[in-house]
């Protein structure tokens, strides 16, 4: 027995925008009344839609924003009719799509309780043996009669989600409301649906929150761009979805790399004049952290004499904002970061490996040069840097076309979106090509931990202390 | 569309519902509340009294005390007027119940005319005060005929209503362009100027195409002519259009219902 049966659902809304000066006026003057009331655009927002809920059975719908989830929910409703397919509900449907729709703020929560409950579906008879129920639950007794208006925003959405909730539906739609209200009210609106789910009522479910389906539901849909991906058990949709989030985050970082290298390569070539003052004020800087040319222009040359140890100014670092200068006598040609399985990607869990892999070319052979990269997280913080001579590499030939990788075993950072530098340079920080935070990826992590740095860790107990099996 | 028809039935409730926070809802906040339902018709008739007394009298004898006389029509154009200017905005202004809820749109312009409806049986009640106060009795056979004319105004007033909400979600303009042909339309009804009037009656072809004509005429001769209402086969063939207007008005609606939740 089925609750909820969508069956080839499409939803097209209709668009009208040649309509914008079309008063009823001007559109009888030019006669094209008629044709203005027919729609010139559709936008799809589901597309061929069939998922079926089973009775008592809890069904969660996830996607990104604009994917048709609440079209899906108020087809559910009857708000709005499908274009074509069949929509069939069994049972009294609440909907909590908008809390406290239709309050009048002028006049007494009571009276707002009754014409809410009444618009709901309920008789008055039944608002008035629910009454104190939907009062205590909503946590306002002592304010019931004073003017809705006077209610803070919080107390109006716990009213709005009371009234919905004791409409006792045998269908309960829910569109991202839990995220009104306190912890506390949060976990009343919690229990009320486990409630629900032990009376064998049906609830469909449209949320962000990804736990609260795997938490909570018996099934899950996802929907994307008004397609239905993938149906079942929540745990794998949840999973197809949040792969696909990646896919599509990546799609997105390497289209703000390609940018960024872009804009760079064009300032560098538009603007030479402000180039040059920027690397006049930059070529004393080396990647990473060596610090040991960050001394005055005087004593640069003097100075060859490396301060491994000499302070990191992050502060200075962070200021940097994402650009490209150098001689380009040596030229880096190609950045690229590669998963572990030598794939291109700009998606990485924590824990992973990642190879920066970069290549060059020297328009004459030289013997100075250093290779260095700088790690910074989105706030600017430099995470980690370090260049082939602070690791005691001396250079010795460099010519024609060549590539080189800088490969991490295991990225222990914590979630977050960050960027890396990568630069080729003299041995004294004079500037070959510098390529500053021009390059983006993601580190994802299902642990929510914060900071920066992920050390490599584990939890262990003596007797006396226990957890729970997970 | 009968289904529909059938379903607004059960929301009758809801209707009565919506109704008194509607009145409760409009005074609330001010220091003499309800009394403005009174106070309003109340000055109005001071105004007209005194305008068609001492500036303007008018000296038709069949429509003595003369502010009596226009008060009967005034009434009914307030209700009627409020009413289609009120509803004509109401789907727009209660948009986010029509998006939002599962809720049967009709209801709310029909809220509009049954509150302007309640406004108009509280203004008869100054009406009736003056009626006693100029002793001027209405004939109880003409009176048998009030209800009459009250029902086909409400049918007529909620065929027009609907209609109108319905097109005001499309063409945002009819509300200002009601404002100005209601206007007009004042004017064109025998209200402050008698039906009987010579310079009225040469062009009384001209009015009988006014179905507001009719109920105004109704309501005066209920109040101010003996014996059986005249204009009773007027009023009633009224009805009857009223009915068939009612019927298209919704037939309309409904066939725009759709797009309401996707227009407002």
């Amino acid at each position: 027995m089925h609750a909820i049966e969508l069956d080839n659902v499409s939803k097209i809304y209709r668009r009208y925008s040649g309509r914008q000066f079309s008063t009823l006026k001007s559109a009888l003057l030019q006669r094209s009344l008629m044709q203005n009331l027919r729609p010139n655009e559709m936008f799809p927002a589901l597309t061929d839609v069939s998922f079926t809920v089973p009775k008592g059975a809890t069904y969660g719908v996830i996607g990104k924003n604009g994917s048709g989830k609440s079209t899906a929910l108020k087809l559910v409703a009857g708000i709005t009719k499908p274009t074509t397919g069949t929509v069939r509900v069994d049972g009294r449907v609440s909907a909590l799509i908008e809390l406290g729709a239709g309050f009048h703020p002028e006049i007494s929560g009571r009276e707002n309780v009754f014409i809410n409950g009444i618009m709901l579906g309920l008789t008055k008879r039944e608002v008035q043996e629910r009454f104190d129920e939907i009062v205590d639950f909503a946590e306002l007794r002592e304010f019931i009669d004073a003017p809705v208006k006077t209610y803070s925003s919080g107390m109006y959405m716990r009213l709005g989600f009371a009234v919905a909730i004791h409409v006792d539906p045998d269908v309960l739609l829910v569109d991202e409301v839990l995220a009104v209200g306190d912890e506390g009210f949060t976990h009343k609106c919690l229990d009320k649906f486990s409630e629900f789910r032990r009376r064998g009522r049906t609830i469909l479910l449209v949320t962000h929150s990804l736990s609260l389906v795997e938490r909570f539901c018996d099934d899950a849909l996802w929907l994307d761009n008004g397609h239905a991906m993938t149906h079942g058990d929540p745990r794998r949709v949840v999973d197809a979805y949040l792969t696909n989030v990646e896919h599509s985050e990546a799609a997105l970082l390497a289209a703000t790399t390609a940018r960024a290298v872009e804009g760079a390569k064009k300032k560098g070539r538009d603007g030479p004049e402000g180039q040059e003052g920027k690397d006049a004020r930059q070529e004393r800087r080396g990647t990473g952290q060596d610090g040991r040319d960050r001394r005055d222009g005087q004593d640069r040359r003097a100075s060859q004499e490396p301060k491994r140890d000499g302070p990191a100014p992050v502060a200075d670092m962070s200021q940097s904002v994402e650009g490209r200068w150098g001689s380009r006598e040596v030229e880096i040609v190609d950045v690229s970061f590669v998963d572990r399985d030598g794939q291109p990607s700009f998606v990485f869990h924590s824990g992973d490996p990642l190879t920066v892999r970069v290549k060059v070319r020297a328009v004459q052979p030289t013997n100075d040069f250093v290779f260095g990269v700088g790690l910074f997280n989105a706030e600017g913080v430099c995470c980690y840097g370090t260049n082939t001579f602070l690791e005691d590499m001396t250079p010795e030939r460099l010519d024609g076309d060549a590539e080189y990788t800088f490969a991490i075993d295991s990225l222990d950072l914590v979630e977050g979106t960050y960027k890396m530098d990568v630069a080729v340079h003299k041995l004294d920080g004079y500037p070959y090509d510098y390529h500053r935070l021009l390059y983006t990826f993601r580190v994802k992590s299902r642990t929510r931990d914060v900071g920066i740095y992920r050390p490599r860790h584990s939890w262990n107990f003596s007797r006396g202390i226990r957890f729970k099996q997970q | 569309m009968f289904s529909n028809l059938k379903n607004l039935l059960r929301y009758r409730g809801l209707i009565q519902s919506l109704v008194a926070r509607e009145l409760k809802a409009r005074y609330r906040g001010s220091v003499l509340g309800f009394f403005w339902s009174f106070i309003n018709p109340l000055l109005l008739l001071s105004i007209y009294t005194f305008v068609f007394t001492v500036i303007l009298p008018n000296q038709n004898k069949d429509a003595q005390p003369y502010a009596l006389f226009m008060f009967c029509g005034i009434l009914p154009w307030n209700w009627f007027a409020s009413s289609l200017l009120e509803a004509s905005t109401a789907l727009v202004a209660g948009g986010n119940l029509i998006k939002k809820v599962l809720f049967p749109a009709e209801i709310l312009p029909l809220v509009n005319v049954f509150a302007n409806m309640v406004h108009f049986f509280l203004g008869l009640t100054i009406l009736g005060a003056f009626v006693v106060g100029y002793r001027h009795w209405p004939d109880p056979a003409g009176l048998v005929w009030f209800p009459v004319a009250v029902l086909v105004q409400l049918v007529f007033t909620m065929a027009l209503a609907l209609f109108f909400a319905a097109l005001t979600v499309h063409f945002r303009d009819v509300r200002d362009l009601l404002a100005n042909v209601l206007m007009f339309w004042f004017f064109a009804t025998p209200i402050i100027y008698p039906w009987l009037d010579p310079n009225v009656v040469r062009f009384k072809s001209l009015f009988n195409l006014n179905p507001f004509t009719h109920l105004v005429v109704s309501y005066q001769e209920i109040l101010f002519f003996k014996g059986p209402v005249g204009h009773a086969k007027w009023l009633l063939a009224l009805g009857a259009i009223s009915i068939v207007m009612f019927l298209g008005a919704y037939w309309f609606f409904d066939r725009l219902r759709d797009s309401f939740a996707e227009a407002v």
